[in-house]
């Protein structure tokens, strides 16, 4: 996800990495088959921030990394 | 007596009918019911909380931890004889995590807490403009299978979006009454009660999901030891997937062999009840909700607000304007209503003088009491302004996205986003910001910002640096617009933020070691802040200020007096005669005895001024306190400071805005009818060392402004600090190394400036 360009739309298909991160991004909805999008990126490059069920979230991209997504084409 | 009731529909908007029945006493014991709030944060919660209880509300915190724990009493029924008590939750996303907020919700929810019985009904805030997630919480809220009522707010938000949900749908796919409701206009309270005052005798339909066959099997096996179906499965659920293991051994055994075997299976195991939740969430929500089409998706007005806000160029920019104007304001507006604060207190004491014979008793209100209190609450309107203006930054969703802009800059010292609030907050005062470091997860992360939260310049600091620069710099002007004193100021909270970074570098990077850590962080969509939940949070936080005012600086002004004026000078053998000094001695304060008599023989304009400081000198050197200054005077020396600001020092450790008062008893303030009150800013001019040079000078003062921006001079933060940490070696560890940093850097400055030819 941390290599996701900006306004991609996507599908979250895993949460990997430490639980606790993993678990509390769950909580609040990134889960398997998820959309999402990143918006833009902070003016140093990081945090991101992605909208994910109808919300802004805010992360860095160390936290992005554990979550891996596809890209979702526009014909879908 | 509720079942007896008519059944309206759940989503009535109806005003409550005038014919029903008042029953709040609870059935079954005729008590109060008890009510727990709860809600993801930024869903509306504290906007019911206040409409709901209006100003019949509490807070106070839980015990051992400084969680506020806001409580009300909510009428329910018109005319209703006991009205219920409604505890206000913190705002959570979920009740797994391990924080302290969480851990304090599951508690309240089992009934742990002291004095606090288990609720008879939930009441959870649901978002309708961010339903899934909100649900989320609602889920686990249910699963605890008790009476169960949502809130659904922001429906006119949602309506605007384009989102359409069918909410009796949706009570009926939840199993749980959902009243729609906009706190704000009051409308759906009724019906809320109503629904409440219905479903509190109904167990909630506990939980609606189910896992895997391999995971289903080990929760039956682990709840079958009962055969009380649904709460021995959510019993099974928490052990099994919670983050702490049983306390009872057997049982752990179990937990612990469980989760062995699913993990040989499956490595994540333990997201099985999220992905579940989610999954049964998603369900009903494609029955009950028709999202808008994606023509119809328009960017919503806080993402408009956002592209500005937190652009590449602009947030930054914005960010340091908004900072910019905060201060400003804070210290050109409230410069009116200070003064006439200060008149108020001056003219009350001068008053009393002049009404009341000369005396111990006099002097005491006056230059102990009046002096002292009415030299702290000048300040109010400054404290008033800063809290109103971090309480609208905080209400709007302004402070998150300063958050998001400042991450990376934090990230670089090791500290998390998330410390920018409270250390913003620290501005106003470092005690509301260590108690809003609790939103920071890690324990390390948390003590490191809670470790350099008091360098931000507080409050309590203004005093100080106020009356040193109106004393030595506010005249001066810099390319003749800006004056020296506005950047003393600039400098000194500079200071306090340069040496705060470098502190948590070197904290981060020893004895609180960690990964850099994770940023996990809602941005919530931009709302007007609701005027009464402003107002109500600032006067909160100005009574806080006040009552600090009128017990402990109180105190403190009366014990400084007693030990400024005992025990008495009965004959000074090197000052002209006995009998003027006997005089002076038996009013406790030398100014009041015509003081300045001898002096005035000795002609020069200066000598009088001399010899009135010798005499009031003479008492307060042989008081107790001018004893503990002279004791101290060899060790701050070398800082440029005196024993009398040695006094100042001491009792600034309590509090630091007593270093004015204390210097308004020291100097003497106390107001003379016949010459007109010197001011204690003339009083500070004029003071004079033994050997007549003056005892200020612009170096002493800015090597006084610094050891006051790095000691860390205030009980209450350390009273704080000790319960945050749970531990007094935090607390003392950081007096001491802050002491030494601002001793040290005091040294610098004083013995740097003097080598560089500064006085």
């Amino acid at each position: 996800m941390a290599h996701l360009p900006v306004g991609v739309e996507a599908r979250v298909t895993s949460v990997n990495g430490s639980s606790a991160v993993a678990r509390r991004l769950m909580e609040m909805g990134v889960v398997p088959g998820a959309p999402v999008r990143v918006i833009k990126t902070a003016p140093l490059g990081d945090p991101l921030e992605i909208r994910v069920r109808g919300y802004h979230l805010a992360l860095r991209r160390t936290e992005a990394q554990t979550i891996t997504v596809t890209a979702v084409t526009d014909g879908e | 007596m509720s079942t007896t009731l008519e059944s309206p529909s759940l989503t009535d908007h109806q005003p409550a009918r005038a014919s029903s029945p008042p029953p709040p006493p609870h059935k079954s014991t005729g008590r109060a019911l008890t009510i727990a709030l709860a809600g993801n944060p930024n869903a509306g919660k504290t906007t019911l909380f206040n409409k709901l209880t209006g100003l019949r509300q509490k807070v106070a915190n839980y015990p051992g931890v400084t969680v506020e724990r806001k409580e009300g009493a909510w009428s329910l029924a018109p005319g209703a004889a006991v009205p219920a008590r409604l505890i206000d939750l913190p705002g959570l996303y979920s009740l797994d995590a391990a924080s302290i907020d969480e851990q304090i919700a599951r508690d309240v929810l089992k009934g742990r807490i002291a004095g606090l019985p288990a609720p008879d009904l939930i009441l959870v805030v649901v978002d309708a403009t961010n339903l899934e997630r909100n649900l989320y919480l609602a889920a686990q809220l249910l699963e605890y299978g008790r009476p169960l009522v949502i809130a659904l707010t922001m429906i006119d938000l949602a309506e605007r979006r384009g989102i359409e949900i069918d909410v009796e749908r949706l009570a009926g796919a939840l199993g749980v009454p959902v009243v729609p409701v906009v706190a704000a206009q009051r409308r759906g309270i009724d019906a809320l009660s109503d629904a409440i005052l219905k479903t509190v005798d109904n167990m909630g339909p506990g939980i609606g999901w189910r896992l895997s066959e391999a995971a289903e099997g080990e929760v039956r096996l682990l709840s079958a030891a009962n055969a009380e179906a649904m709460t021995e499965r959510h019993a099974a659920l928490c052990d099994l997937y919670g983050e702490d293991l049983p306390a009872d051994a057997k049982r752990r055994e179990a937990v612990k062999l469980a989760r062995a075997r699913l993990s040989e299976t499956d490595e994540n195991w333990w997201q099985e009840p999220l992905l579940a939740r989610y999954d049964w969430i998603e369900r009903i929500v494609a029955q009950c909700v028709r999202p808008p089409g994606e023509q119809q998706r328009r960017a919503t007005t806080t993402e408009r607000i956002d592209r500005i806000l937190t652009h590449k160029v602009f947030g930054p920019l914005v960010l340091i304007a908004v900072m910019l104007l905060v201060f400003q304001t804070i210290f050109s507006w409230a410069a009116l209503p200070m003064d006439l604060i200060d008149k108020v207190f001056g003219t009350l004491g001068a008053t009393l003088r002049a009404a009341m014979p000369p005396g111990l008793l006099t002097d005491l209100l006056v230059d102990g009491i009046i002096a002292g209190v009415g030299g702290v609450l000048v300040f109010l309107p400054q404290i008033l302004l800063l809290f109103f203006f971090i309480t609208i930054l905080e209400d709007t969703g302004y402070m998150a996205r300063a958050a998001f802009l400042m991450d990376r800059l934090m990230r670089g010292v090791g500290l998390h986003g998330k410390a920018f609030m409270p250390l913003l907050s620290s501005f106003a005062c470092a005690i509301p910001g260590i108690m809003a470091t609790r939103t920071i997860e890690n324990p390390k992360d948390r003590f490191a910002t809670i470790m350099i939260a008091p360098f931000m310049s507080c409050s309590a600091r203004l005093p100080v640096y106020a009356l040193l620069i109106a004393a030595f710099f506010s005249t001066r002007k810099v390319f003749g617009v800006v004056s020296v004193g506005a950047l003393m100021i600039v400098a000194m909270y500079l200071l306090g933020i340069t040496v705060a970074v470098c502190v948590a570098w070197i904290l981060k990077h020893t004895i609180l070691k960690a990964p850099a850590p994770p940023l996990v962080l809602e941005l919530p969509p931009y709302r007007v802040p609701n005027l009464l939940t402003v107002t109500q949070t600032i006067w909160s936080r100005a009574w806080l200020f006040v009552r600090r005012a009128g017990t402990v600086i109180l105190a403190i002004s009366i014990i400084l007096w007693a030990l400024v004026t005992f025990p008495r000078t009965t004959s000074t053998p090197d000052n002209g005669s006995a009998a003027a000094a006997t005089a002076a001695a038996a009013t406790g304060m030398p100014q009041q005895s015509g003081a300045g008599q001898d002096g005035r023989t000795a002609s020069a304009a200066d000598q009088e001024g001399r010899g009135q400081d010798d005499e009031t000198g003479e008492q307060i050197r042989n008081s107790f306190a001018g004893r503990a200054g002279r004791f101290i005077e060899p060790a701050i020396a070398p800082l440029g400071f005196d024993w009398k600001m040695g006094i100042g020092l001491i009792s600034s450790f309590a509090a630091r805005e007593t270093l004015v008062s204390t210097f308004s008893i020291v100097y003497n303030v106390g107001p003379d009818e016949n010459e007109g009150s010197p001011s204690l800013i003339d009083a500070v001019r004029d003071a004079r060392r033994p050997d007549g040079t003056p005892a200020w000078t612009p170096l002493v003062a800015v090597s006084m402004m610094v050891f006051f921006v790095l000691a860390c001079q205030c009980m209450s933060t350390v009273a704080v600090v000790r319960r945050e940490t749970n531990s007094w070696r935090w607390p003392l560890f950081m007096v001491g190394y802050m002491l030494a940093l601002a001793y040290i850097a005091s040294l610098i400055t004083f013995q740097g400036g003097r080598l560089l030819g500064f006085s």
